[in-house]
């Protein structure tokens, strides 16, 4: 269900892609999706396969999926950790005080079409 | 056949989404309407604290309110017969609300006149905090019953929450309920956040609440 949400916000991004560059048809479309994004990318692709039928530009679209892995920076040590096994505190230092730096993206990343 | 392009998009498919929002925030800052976001569970309380909080600001402050749900308008009737403008958004489905849908249900409520107005989004704790709608401010309510570890569980929320509002208070000594873990849990989340404990049905921590809200109007008109 959340995952539908999300394809229903790439097919708007996309319609005004194609229309900004005169695309009649997307063939190919390379998403960045971050490990702690929330969107599970197996849910993600049936809802794409369903919705991009509704979508004129989209008809014969792919979706590729690559996975942004989670990395985490501590601000009190400066080193940065793998997100997903360690949590919010630093392994190097035990410091809470630490950002996600990548992780979160749903991006998308190039489009082919013509 | 024309020759496929490659086009090098690079944009995170909630852009479109956060430049509608700032849009539709700057919008309210000049009708002087302050929106709050009002994110929980399904069952944290979220119309009883509104009903409760009509009765007693609806006489010194306009409050409009938006109810968001799967289905039925059930919500909408009652913060309605407590005073409130009311408008019941159904999101066929989806499980959160964008700038979008909200901009729409505001439209549809019309705002004129409004000095505050409540968007209850759709009941859960993961999309809601991802999707920004335009809202002024974040507030969400964790229901004692639901535990003081949902913090460490559901981190999103409680980082964009600028207050986290702790209902069903007068319940909690029934459900282990630690206060202190839950404020220690949401710091370590989110520093900056104001947490609130209260009870609607007992009225415990009603004025605190009601004197946030106040502030924050008075500060959104300025």
């Amino acid at each position: 269900m959340h995952e539908l949400g999300i394809v229903f916000h790439m097919i708007d991004t996309l319609q005004e892609i194609a229309a900004q560059n005169e695309l009649t048809a997307i063939s190919k479309v390379n998403l960045r999706l971050g490990e702690v994004s929330g969107v599970l990318p197996d849910y993600l692709v049936d809802c794409w396969d369903w919705a991009k039928k509704r979508t004129d530009v989209l008809q014969e679209a792919v979706l590729e999926v690559e996975q942004v892995d989670a990395v985490t920076v501590c601000n009190d040590c400066g080193k940065t950790y793998p997100t997903v096994p360690q949590g919010k505190t630093c392994p190097h230092c035990q410091s809470p005080n630490t950002v996600l730096l990548h992780g979160l993206e749903i991006e998308i990343d190039t489009i082919e079409g013509c | 056949m024309d020759a496929i392009k490659v086009i090098q998009v690079k944009e995170d498919v909630r852009a479109n989404n956060d430049r509608a929002a700032d849009a539709l925030r700057e919008r309210l800052r000049d009708a002087g309407t302050l929106l709050i976001n009002l994110m929980s569970s399904p069952g944290s309380g979220k119309t009883t604290l509104l009903s409760a909080t009509l009765d007693r600001l609806s006489y010194e402050l306009s409050i409009g309110v938006m109810e968001a749900d799967v289905d039925s308008d059930v919500d909408a009737h009652t913060v309605a017969s407590h005073g409130a403008r009311a408008i019941q958004l159904h999101t066929g489905g989806m499980c959160h609300l964008d700038a979008a849908m909200t901009e729409q249900g505001l439209r549809n409520m019309g705002i004129e006149g409004l000095d505050l107005v409540f968007l209850e989004n759709v009941g859960n704790l993961i999309c809601p905090a991802e999707f920004d709608t335009g809202a002024g401010a974040k507030v969400m309510i964790l229901s004692a019953p639901e535990g003081h570890d949902k913090p460490l569980k559901y981190p999103l929320m409680f980082e964009v929450s600028d207050l986290v509002i702790v209902s069903k208070m007068d319940v909690a000594p029934y459900f282990d309920f630690d206060l202190e873990e839950l404020q220690k849990n949401v710091r370590m989340r989110n520093p900056n956040a104001t947490i609130l404990p209260l009870s609607a049905k007992t009225g415990e921590g009603m004025d605190a609440w009601c004197d946030w809200l106040r502030k924050a109007v008075k500060e959104w008109k300025v």
